[in-house]
């Protein structure tokens, strides 16, 4: 059963709200193999993707999933609307209200945007990221693409590689993989662990090789070296070499683990081509599913009717 | 003029007065403290029974933004807000546009003040420059002018070498130096405190540390020169355990809290409120209970509200956007009751004097007590009376609580100055005594 009018995180989602998003993703997957690519299902509606952040892959993923069902889309971008004239959030959605759309698709920057739009404004919202806080439409596919190729979620062992600090998508998976019984761990440089994070549920382990036994996934998050970050580690060659998922470092692994990223993926770096590459990683796999996903979720948030 | 406020319990610590009389004040002064004080001819009463009388109060940590951003407050409303919290003399940082590091803007609040006259107003001049950090304030023009302490509160004095030379340049003005501890290379673009709540958000955390590491520094230099210096809103267990420890070697350290760092934690940050956001930060309940145990044993002197009033659309905002700051004024009193004295926490006696005479000992200005003789400033108080408490009410400008829809005990329910009741008032433009009203207003 789902009956939210927005979805901000995955933190406050119950376990039967998940299997209900999963179920009704994985009716709309059939979808996207037929020829004729498109149902009336949200015909009339309007969606408005609402990107204060770059992206491809969520934006792309948002529209056509929402075309896919027959709803109108929009897209606003800083560069090309009046918050480049420094027109407050507030404003922005004040205006967007009085257009009357029916659901607002935001990605900002700003840890807690989203519950902002939420409370000023009467339109649903779906939170497509919202600075180093939540991702719940990536867990979300995560946790369908697991679900296809385990068969399950519960009891297995998940491995998150990566700046976890800053990781909005590792965030939103930890809530997601523990409300769903699965155990996780983080791997990474100790400067890029959040304090206190053990309290949400998962352990820590700073080697890579080490952290990668015993798991049946491995989640690698895209590093990034800017300004700031090089404080975090010294230099993306490091990086690289100590946590570099590498076909020679993957042998230490189990059979049968697969291997996931929310992408982009930066080659050579967080991910070996080989291994990005191979049979057992699931990436594109995952940009499949987000679109199943987020039709799922625009169908649901709007009544789940027809 | 002649008053006289019947039946009230008196606390009056700075003569460790605490019992049933009556106050007689003639003209700005106080006259008489017995019993029961026969009226004199032409004497208005005020009846007190059941109510509390005590010094007015005394906050020695305020911002009233006045001038430059009289958007967010004036002097006038800032006064407005201050007797209307129970406070009658107040010491306000120098953050103003511009800086309050020269006479001239030192002698513009104090005469904005007096035109109001509604509360005494002690300016704070800063320690640096534009409080750029960089090199030394005009001090002796501004201790000539009559500034009560030297700060650069919003922001730390980061350069040691910058910070010593004033406390040895201040020997000769024997001012405190009023210290913002936060490392800010630690803090760096730091948004809550760093623990859980940072981790589950995604709010970039600023470490106790950032603050620790400063106290300590500051702990050291005071003893290196002989200080002395008044630690501003301290948040964590680790400073008060730094301070104790100071304070034992003799060290000449002073410190305050505010209300909102000994009630609250980091859990409200959880709903994105930006009147959540403050600097310091909300911390933990481990903090919490250090704070008051600092109050208990005599580490924390005083309780200061760091009124830090903002605009409504710089507080609706985006977390990271909106500006850090919580109004106080109005609380200070209410709080402090609620969270210390109804819990037990905190014994009256004690609590008035972090309110009153403990600040006003700090700064040595002539506040915070009901001598014979002394100015006539008294907050009458109902210890019992229950509110909740509305932003969009204050007499301030600034609505930014994080109190905002909170039930809280006991509050002031009329405030004298001088001698003249300045809350409640009808018009409180009108400074002038008005006692048709006041029967009914301590119903």
């Amino acid at each position: 059963m789902f009956k939210r009018k927005d979805l901000l995180g995955i933190q406050d989602l119950q376990r039967e709200e998940i299997s209900t998003i999963l179920d009704t993703a994985e009716s709309f997957k059939e979808i996207l193999t037929r020829p004729i690519k498109k149902v009336p299902t949200l015909r009339g509606k309007t969606v408005i993707n609402f990107f204060h952040e770059p992206s491809t892959r969520t934006r792309i993923s948002f529209e056509i999933a929402a075309k896919r069902l027959s709803a109108d889309t929009i897209n606003i971008s800083p560069s090309t609307s009046s918050l480049i004239k420094g027109e407050s959030l507030k404003d922005m959605a004040k205006t967007l209200e009085a257009m009357n759309p029916d659901i607002i698709v935001i990605r900002h920057s700003a840890p807690g945007a989203p519950h902002f739009l939420a409370q000023v404004a009467k339109f649903s919202v779906i939170n497509a990221g919202d600075g180093a806080h939540e991702h719940p439409t990536q867990a979300l596919v995560d946790l369908l693409t697991i679900k296809e190729h385990k068969g399950k979620i519960k009891g297995l062992q998940i491995a998150i590689v990566g700046d976890i600090l800053h990781s909005r998508v590792a965030r939103s998976n930890i809530f997601a993989l523990g409300k769903m019984g699965a155990k996780v761990r983080l791997i990474g440089p100790p400067t890029l662990i959040p304090p206190f994070i053990e309290q949400m549920g998962v352990s820590v382990e700073p080697l890579l090789e080490k952290g990668i036994r015993d798991c049946d996934v491995i989640m690698l998050l895209r590093i990034q070296l800017e300004r700031q970050k090089r404080v975090f580690f010294p230099s993306i060659r490091e990086y690289a070499r100590l946590y570099g998922l590498t076909p020679d470092k993957l042998s230490k692994a189990q059979e049968g683990v697969l291997i996931m990223h929310p992408g982009p993926i930066n080659r050579g770096v967080e991910i070996d081509p080989r291994v990005a590459d191979a049979p057992i990683s699931l990436i594109l796999d995952q940009v499949t599913n987000g679109i199943a996903v987020r039709m799922a979720l625009l169908y649901l948030i709007l009544g789940g009717k027809r | 003029m002649k008053i006289i406020i019947q039946g009230a319990r008196v606390i009056d610590p700075a003569n460790k007065v605490d019992g049933r009389f009556d106050l007689l004040i003639e003209g700005t002064k106080i006259m008489a403290m017995e019993r029961d004080i026969s009226p004199p001819k032409d004497t208005h009463l005020i009846n007190a029974q059941g109510k509390l009388v005590v010094p007015g109060l005394v906050d020695m940590h305020v911002h009233l933004r006045e001038p430059g951003r009289e958007d967010k407050e004036t002097i006038a409303t800032g006064c407005k807000a201050a007797v209307a919290g129970g406070v009658t003399s107040m010491a306000c940082m120098p953050n103003t546009t511009p800086v309050n590091d020269n006479k001239s803007i030192t002698n513009f609040i104090k005469c904005r003040a007096q035109e109001v006259n509604l509360a005494n107003v002690y300016p704070i001049g800063a320690i640096s420059r534009g409080s750029m950090g960089e090199e030394l304030s005009e001090m002796a023009e501004l201790h000539e002018e009559g500034v009560v302490a030297y700060s650069d509160d919003g922001k730390p004095v980061m350069n040691p070498l910058l910070m010593r030379r004033a406390l040895e340049y201040a020997q000769l003005f024997h001012l405190p130096m009023i210290s913002h501890c936060e490392d800010i290379h630690l803090s760096a673009d730091g948004l809550v405190n760093e623990g859980l709540i940072s981790t589950l958000t995604g709010l970039k955390g600023i470490p106790r540390e950032a603050e620790e590491i400063m106290v300590s520094r500051d702990i050291i230099l005071a003893k290196m020169t002989g200080g002395p210096i008044h630690i501003a809103h301290v948040s964590s267990a680790g400073s008060v355990s730094l301070i104790r420890q100071a304070k034992k070697e003799g060290i000449p350290i002073t410190a305050e809290v505010t209300p909102h760092h000994f009630s609250l934690t980091e859990e409200m940050v959880l709903h994105f409120d930006t009147n959540t956001k403050v600097n310091p930060p909300l911390r933990t309940k481990r903090d919490v209970e250090a704070l008051i145990e600092g109050l208990r044993d005599g580490t924390i002197d005083a309780i200061a509200s760091d009124h830090a009033p903002h605009t409504l659309a710089e507080k609706e905002q985006e977390y990271n956007l909106a500006p850090f700051g919580i109004v106080g004024l109005e609380t200070l009193l209410a709080v402090s009751l609620t969270n210390l004295y109804h819990t037990k926490k905190l014994d009256l006696n004690t609590l008035i004097a972090k309110l009153s005479y403990n600040p006003a000992q700090i700064l040595k200005i002539p506040a915070g007590t009901l001598s014979i003789g002394a100015k006539a400033d008294i907050c009458i108080i109902d210890p019992e009376k229950k509110f909740v408490v509305i932003g969009s009410q204050f007499y301030s400008k600034g609505e930014n609580t994080p109190f905002q829809g909170q039930k809280l005990i006991g509050t002031p329910i009329m405030t004298l100055r001088a001698g003249k009741i300045v809350f409640p008032l009808d018009d409180p433009d009108e400074a002038a005594g008005n006692f048709n009203n006041f029967s009914s207003s301590l119903r």
